[in-house]
């Protein structure tokens, strides 16, 4: 700013790359989800019917199915998601941790779809995503005799996220967040054993109630996301079966 | 394009997988190199004034390319529009190929492609599919025909 101009804004909205997100929106790879929602817009507001398309850890919302630009996007990091009591039929909520912040009400139109939504949605995280990732890329060092990285590795990689055919892929995650104690292990809590459970698995032991936040503090251990993470799909599951169980 | 900008404030303080100050140019014609707090948290790269909390700013990283420019120096696009660069100058050669490395990994589609690695090679030596233990083996999102163009 040059000196002597008027003072500008306190505090200028944050930059974002949003034609990239729009592009990002409206790609030709295959979404997670898409649908009809309703949206409520505000506390006391209607509900609007919207195009909702997830893509990631992304959820836009269109005007309508053949809009080629996103009214907006919910970013998913660090959010619940649960059954709602509310005046539509089959409501659900996406909710943040935070004294101000936002929960989103959401309606689907049916059963089935409320269903879908809510599962795809508490599974929408790239924290989740990662979890899941280290999780398999221990276990395939495991199953291949321990010691790590006798992954292939191809020539090149491709620098840009092109559709690939083929699985380009080999190479083991960065470490891991560097705020995190240096002698964690990520799967301590999911795998006790280096066998598969055949049959029909029981169900995931309850996690501990969390006196935090999700998103608690910088030294929170990885395995409280992973309860987190479960706890996400225990409410989303206990809610399908509570309302299963309230039909005649 | 409304988005959760809380949230998001939110995120950029979580804890980052790298970290660093660094040059940063933006695309616009005629920007000038500027010192930025620059924060790579899941698939976001935030950048911070260094003496601020609030970040200036914030990137997706889906369907972007990064790219060396000079030594030590690497630029970020995007499919759609690669002329418009994010110029990114780094202190070293070392601290450059670090971040280039950790840029191009930092997509969800990536990491998505790594699952899908992942459980094909543990099928293929195992025989069972790893997911079915977490009970996601029909989610729509790890199917390996998803990635076929």
């Amino acid at each position: 700013m040059a000196p002597g101009s008027p003072p500008g804004p306190a505090i200028a909205a944050m930059k974002l790359n949003e034609r990239s997100l729009a592009f990002y929106a409206t790609c030709d790879a295959p979404v997670d989800n898409a649908g009809f929602l309703y949206k409520k817009g505000g506390r006391h507001a209607a509900y609007h019917r919207r195009w909702f398309v997830l893509r990631g850890n992304m959820l836009f919302y269109f005007e309508d199915a053949a809009s080629r630009e996103p009214v907006g996007v919910i970013i998913l990091e660090g959010c619940t998601v649960e059954l709602v009591e509310a005046a539509e039929e089959f409501a659900f909520a996406v909710r943040f941790a935070g004294t101000r912040a936002r929960t989103y009400v959401l309606a689907a139109e049916s059963q089935a779809a409320m269903e879908g939504w809510v599962k795809a949605l508490s599974r929408a995280s790239f924290d989740y995503l990662r979890l899941v990732v280290r999780e398999l890329e221990q276990q395939l060092a495991a199953v291949r005799g321990g010691g790590g990285m006798a992954l292939p590795q191809p020539q090149s990689l491709p620098s840009a996220p092109a559709p690939v055919p083929a699985l380009p892929l080999p190479l083991p995650l960065p470490r891991r967040p560097s705020a995190l104690p240096p002698k964690e292990n990520g799967c301590a809590v999911w795998s006790t054993e280096a066998t598969f459970r055949p049959g029909p698995e029981p169900p995931p032991p309850p996690p501990r109630r969390r006196a935090s936040a999700p998103h608690g503090p910088l030294d929170v251990a990885p395995f409280a996301r992973l309860h987190e993470c479960y706890g996400q799909e225990i409410r989303a599951l206990r809610g399908q079966w509570l309302s299963s169980r309230v039909q005649p | 394009m409304r988005y959760n900008e809380k949230e998001l404030q939110a995120l950029s303080r979580q804890p980052a997988e790298m970290a660093a100050e660094l040059g940063m140019r933006g695309p616009k014609k005629g920007s000038v190199l500027k010192r930025r707090l620059v924060k790579l948290v899941v698939n976001f790269l935030f950048y911070f004034r260094t003496d601020e909390a609030e970040p200036v700013g914030a990137l997706l990283l889906e369907r972007c390319r990064v790219i060396r420019e000079e030594p030590g120096a690497f630029s970020i696009s995007f499919i759609e529009d690669p002329e418009r660069k994010y110029h990114f100058e780094c202190s070293s050669e070392e601290q450059c190929q670090e971040w280039m490395e950790a840029l191009r990994r930092a997509s969800y589609e990536f990491m998505r492609r790594s699952l899908v690695f992942y459980r094909n090679e543990i099928r293929k030596v195992t025989g069972k599919d790893p997911l079915e233990q977490f009970g996601i083996s029909e989610e729509a999102r790890f199917q390996l025909s998803g990635l076929q163009a």
